[in-house]
């Protein structure tokens, strides 16, 4: 799916501009990564894509129907189409793993089977394979607040999986992980890029955690696109202009790592 | 989970709301605040003498001859049970909790779509929550025994009538506590809900009721509670259950037999307290 960003401006009720004018083409099976100083509209951008947030004006597009304009059932149907995995997981932590993905699925069904939690057979088999995907199937049945933080971010990337998405957007998905499990979801994230051909979009502040899995590195500052393009451009240098300022040691999650004694 | 108990939800004994992510509120007693205090203080004071004076309160009257006399009498007989009684009161005891029961159950079932509607997290739009809120506080203005005493005086002297009252009480108890445990649930899911394209009822069956339900499920077994005691005096005012017993032999002087009546209230009470508090630990 392609995803295209027309004059787009966000401006916050309390007067902040979220996103100033931007214009982007995302094309489909790409491998996004988002890069930006805390507050430089990342998280607005991709919450924009499904309209998680209005957008104050442009448009936003994918394969050519608006989004902005969407409405209703149509906007559900859009969003159906699109996985969101958040850096806080957003789990029902009190319900099994199993309930969790299958709420992905929601979208395929009329509200009055789902408001029984009744779900067919074949939903639980695609619930499953989602959970293979991210190698923890046989934690199926277990209640999703017994896992560790990885296995519940794998568990919100099966229940994005579950929704058959054509898009993937991830907000920092790694940020409330070690540097171990961050490998491993990003390498999750990787895998069904490259199979699935799911286009996806990820924010992130390890600059070289960006440079490792991304095919195209946007950077934003102050709700503006300051850089776009493949990561062999996205020297130093131009992270130091994206950020204004020489890189931090704690931009990098080798630094991190070696803070925590891990190896990576 | 120890959450501080928020002002709003001040009931006695009601179990704790949900942790909620508010501040604490920080007191400061410094400046002009100190002599605020000060007033506030006078103030209540003030009430307070008033108050006495207004309903003749009088701490030789406790001490009296008479009032001695008259307790002595009373206690002497409750401490002679009149057992063989304890028979026929059986039966309206289970009435008593019978009534509990069914306006338990029937109250939380409509309370919980009201609660729904007065969440704003839920539904955001303030044309519904706040008429719905407002009818809410109507009905938990209204005490139980005024509730029974015009059911009684609609549908007649009965158990029905008292049925009727606790409904509503319990309605107003469960719908107010529900909803503000509703506000406070984690909001993450229900963004991951919309966000998977998910409609409202299907944001609310996937997203609201598996958070909200173990305090739903609380609130309603301390409705059950309240309740109980509730309908135990209900009969005072011709609502049925074990308090027309009660009253009746409270008329005729038979301290022998009311003691009974309030043994045998006090032991359901407690056994029903007990349960319900195990229970409700189970659950949160
Ligand atoms: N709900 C809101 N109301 C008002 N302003 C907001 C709101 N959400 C975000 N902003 C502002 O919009 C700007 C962009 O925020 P955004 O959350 O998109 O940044 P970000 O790049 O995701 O930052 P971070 O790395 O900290 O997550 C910031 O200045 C922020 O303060
Ligand atoms: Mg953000």
């Amino acid at each position: 799916m392609m995803i295209e960003f027309k004059n787009v401006v966000k401006q916050y009720p309390n007067g902040t501009i979220g996103l100033n004018n931007i214009n982007l083409k995302i094309n489909e099976g790409e491998f996004v990564v988002i890069v930006g100083l805390s507050g430089a509209g990342k998280s607005t951008l991709l919450r924009s894509i499904n309209r998680l947030h209005d957008i104050s004006s442009g448009e936003i597009t994918i394969d050519g129907k608006s989004v902005t304009r969407a409405g209703g059932k149509q906007l559900r149907r859009i969003r159906r189409d699109i996985g969101m995995i958040f850096q806080s997981f957003n789990l029902v932590k009190r319900a099994t793993v199993l309930r969790n993905v299958l709420s992905g699925r929601v979208g395929y069904h009329s509200t009055f089977s789902t408001m029984f939690g009744y779900f067919p057979k074949e939903d639980t088999e695609i619930a499953l394979d989602a959970l293979s995907r991210v190698n923890i199937r046989e934690k199926a049945y277990i209640r999703a607040d017994q896992l560790s933080g990885g296995q519940q971010q794998r568990v919100s990337i099966a229940r994005a999986l579950a929704q058959k998405p054509k898009v993937i957007l991830a907000d920092e998905p790694v940020a409330s992980l070690d540097p171990l499990t961050t490998r491993q979801v990003m390498d999750d994230l990787q895998r069904i890029n490259r199979e699935l051909k799911i286009t996806t979009i990820v924010n992130l502040h390890f600059i070289d955690l960006a440079r490792e899995y991304a095919t195209r590195i946007i950077g934003l500052r102050a709700g503006e696109v300051v850089f776009d393009g493949p990561v062999s451009e996205a020297t130093d240098a131009k992270f130091a202009e994206i950020y204004g300022r020489p890189i931090n040691e704690d931009e990098l999650l080798a630094a991190e790592a070696a803070k925590g004694g891990v190896t990576v | 989970m120890t959450p501080a108990p928020t002002p709003e939800s001040a009931e006695v004994g009601a179990p704790p709301p949900p942790p909620s992510k508010k501040p604490a509120p920080t007191l400061d007693s410094k400046g002009p605040q100190r002599y605020k205090m000060l007033a506030t203080w006078l103030l209540f004071l003030i009430v307070l003498i008033a108050c006495f004076y207004q309903v003749d309160a009088n701490f030789f009257d406790l001490f009296s001859v008479n009032a001695r006399d008259n307790m002595n009498r009373i206690l002497g007989e409750m401490v002679r049970p009149d057992w063989s009684y304890a028979e026929d009161i059986w039966e309206p005891m289970i009435e008593t909790v019978q009534i509990a029961i069914a306006a338990t159950v029937i109250g939380s079932i409509l309370a919980v779509p009201v609660a729904l509607l007065a969440a704003t997290n839920v539904i955001p739009k303030k044309m519904v929550s706040i008429p719905v809120r407002m009818v809410l506080n109507l009905v938990r203005t209204i005490p139980d025994l005024l509730f029974a005493a015009i059911f009684v005086a609609v549908f007649g002297i009965g158990a029905f009538a008292g049925m009727l009252a606790l409904v509503f009480f319990s309605f107003g108890l469960v719908a107010k506590l529900t909803y503000e445990a509703i506000e406070a649930i984690d909001p993450g899911p229900l963004e991951a809900m919309t966000s998977v394209g998910a409609n409202k009822i299907q944001l609310i069956v996937f997203g609201v009721i598996p958070q909200a339900l173990p305090y739903f499920f609380s609130y309603v077994l301390y409705a059950f509670e309240v309740n109980v005691r509730a309908a135990a005096v209900l009969g005072f005012v011709g609502a049925g259950g074990i308090g027309l017993h009660l009253d009746q032999q409270l008329n005729s002087l038979r301290y022998d037999r009311a003691s009974i009546i309030i043994l045998i209230t006090l032991l359901v009470v407690l056994l029903i307290d007990y349960a319900s508090t195990y229970l409700r630990r189970k659950l949160l």
